[in-house]
């Protein structure tokens, strides 16, 4: 699953200063964005301008990193899953998750960052995941609703990442596409078994549906008018579609499947208008939003302590990994040599 | 088939299907908290292959048993006293040595068992130990690596996974008991000899241990009774989280 919503106006994301841009820089720069304009794909070895390096490095950073803060909220049910086909599937999608950090992490080192120095932003605290994250799982019925909402969320940020302009992303983008559809539909299939189930399990499926509306809305990212690097990214072909364009198709496709199942999207303001074939949805409390990325969503502490103290109980293992190579290693060449 | 052989399948099969589902459970607490990111995804794949052996297996005994018991409700309406694992893998985690001493334990044992089930005369057996050896084969390389790696790592990793060995070598007695009804069903053609498994085992175990640089411990008392129902007090914990949806509601499916 995947994030976007992480480009609110910050510090660190303020546009580089202007300096003086050379003839022989210039000219790369429109050979660049010719190259760009004309859809082809830019590698890892060929020139492109630092900011654009810079953007990928932490929109697929931050991109990793959701993908391995999301295995905590979902594998907090895998051990309480309650059959084992959904044990199984639970299982194999958080797997899947870890799977999507690792070739995202990869895609990064291609642009000259390692995979520590990135985990070691995260788990600083400097670089940021998506705050999705950040809710909790109380409720099996939580399983479902991300895989629905949150996956489904994902994938229309995802899908156009697969055109992206920078090859190893779009490259990575189009294996983590075919898995994520495939858990979408599994969390909606979820929810369809709460949902035509008894009196309590359509319960724990609205109360889950109450829970995860807003903040799936707000995986988009703010508004057009908030979102710091909309134009630029457009330009490069790293961002297709603008936040507020996104969020519409989501809530078009959801709002149908959730009459399905027999929901109601907690929403007063939602109706269809005929005229322009679109859902029109209430404000969002970008208030709530705000206060998760500045660390004080429910779960924010619990999730960046899990990390660490993975990382930190696992310090010992990776220290005799590595002694034992190096122990191989001396042996194989004393015994060569 | 007897009656007798047939109930005496069905405890096998049930013992097998217990032992990969509660060691499968084990290994998913995991999911999420590895010392990296490729053991989280190895480990998490392994706990998927074992409940996966889990599934065919609770099925089958349920199918030998004839009472309408599929797999899930022989996974989570069962009490303690019910499940028939071995006790070395409800063992808690402890830390990432002691899992791996814990899973190459069991996985020398069960690439050793179904190597040979593929030959039992009982089909269905014969069919889930031809899926299972290719999965518990890998298991074994991935565990037996780890193992040596900690063992012959730092003296800090030596040290965790030389104690995990003692405290878990105990537990690998039951693994080879033999009862009367496995006795019929080693006559039968349909399951293997554990005497003669144990000797493949212990060669296997002995092999790895030496390149881990730790000493095999010596065999002393033996704690048994998983296969009887007599747990440790962890199970107890490990069933009331796995089973919270279903007891709590009874009527609901999901």
């Amino acid at each position: 699953m995947y994030t976007q919503g992480l480009d609110a106006k910050t510090e660190q994301s303020a546009q580089p200063s202007p300096r003086l841009v050379t003839e022989q820089e210039a000219a790369l720069q429109g050979r660049f964005q010719e190259r760009v304009d004309a859809e082809e794909k830019i590698e890892p070895r060929d020139w492109m301008p630092e900011g654009y390096r810079r953007t990928l490095v932490r929109q697929i950073s931050q991109h990793a990193h959701s993908e391995i803060v999301g295995m905590l909220p979902e594998g907090n049910w895998i051990t309480r899953a309650p059959t084992l086909r959904r044990k199984v599937a639970l299982l194999a999608k958080v797997q899947d998750e870890g799977g999507h950090g690792l070739y995202l992490y990869s895609a990064a080192e291609t642009l000259g960052v390692s995979r520590d120095e990135l985990v070691g932003q995260l788990l600083s605290g400097k670089a940021k995941y998506s705050s999705i994250f950040n809710y909790p799982t109380p409720t099996w019925a939580d399983i479902g609703a991300i895989g629905w909402l949150v996956d489904g969320a994902a994938i229309m940020n995802q899908v156009p990442l697969c055109r992206c302009s920078y090859g190893p992303y779009a490259r990575a983008m189009v294996r983590i596409c075919r898995e994520e559809s495939f858990h979408q539909r599994q969390g909606y299939e979820l929810m369809l078994a709460l949902a035509q189930g008894t009196a309590e399990q359509k319960r724990m499926a609205q109360d889950a549906l109450n829970r995860w509306w807003w903040p799936s809305l707000m995986m988009f990212g703010p508004s057009d008018d908030q979102s710091a690097h909309s134009a630029q990214n457009m330009a490069w072909k790293i961002k297709r579609f603008s936040n507020d364009e996104l969020r519409q198709r989501f809530v078009d496709a959801t709002v149908p499947q959730a009459e399905f199942l027999g929901l109601t999207i907690p929403d007063p303001e939602l109706r269809f208008n005929a005229e322009t074939g679109h859902y029109e949805f209430g404000a969002i409390d970008w208030t709530e939003f705000n206060e998760i990325l500045k660390g004080n969503g429910p779960c924010n502490r619990e999730r960046i302590e899990a990390r660490r103290k993975a990382w930190d109980d696992g310090a010992w293992v990776r220290e005799a990994a590595v002694a034992h190579a190096a122990k191989r290693k001396q042996r194989a060449m004393k015994k060569a040599g | 088939m007897s009656t007798d052989l047939k109930d005496a399948l069905f405890g096998y099969a049930l013992r097998l299907g217990d032992t990969s589902l509660v060691l499968g459970h084990r290994l998913s607490e995991w999911c999420g908290h590895a010392p990296e990111l490729e053991e989280d995804i190895a480990l998490t794949n392994v706990a998927l292959d074992l409940v996966g052996h889990a599934r065919m297996l609770l099925t089958y005994a349920g199918e030998l048993e004839g009472k309408g018991r599929d797999e899930d409700r022989l996974a989570y309406r069962r009490d303690v006293f019910d499940y028939r694992n071995h006790l070395l893998v409800e063992q808690p985690n402890r830390d990432f040595g002691h899992t791996i001493v814990r899973q190459f334990l069991h996985d020398a044992w069960s690439v050793e068992l179904y190597e040979r089930l593929c030959a039992s005369k009982d089909e269905t057996l014969a069919g889930i130990a031809a899926k299972a050896v290719k999965e518990v084969r890998y298991h074994v390389r991935h565990s037996g690596d780890w193992l040596v790696r900690l063992g012959d790592g730092t003296d800090v990793s030596h040290a965790k996974v030389a104690d995990a060995l003692g405290r878990l070598w105990p537990y690998t007695g039951e693994m080879f008991e033999r009862d009367e009804a496995e006795q019929a069903l080693v006559a039968a053609g349909i399951v293997p000899d554990p005497a003669e498994m144990k000797a493949a085992w212990t060669a296997r175990v002995e092999a790895v241990l030496n390149d881990a640089t730790l000493d095999r411990p010596a065999d002393g008392w033996m704690q048994k009774g998983g296969r009887r129902g007599e747990h440790s007090e962890h199970l107890g914990y490990l069933l009331a989280e796995m089973q919270f949806l279903p007891r709590a509601y009874p009527d609901a499916n999901w």
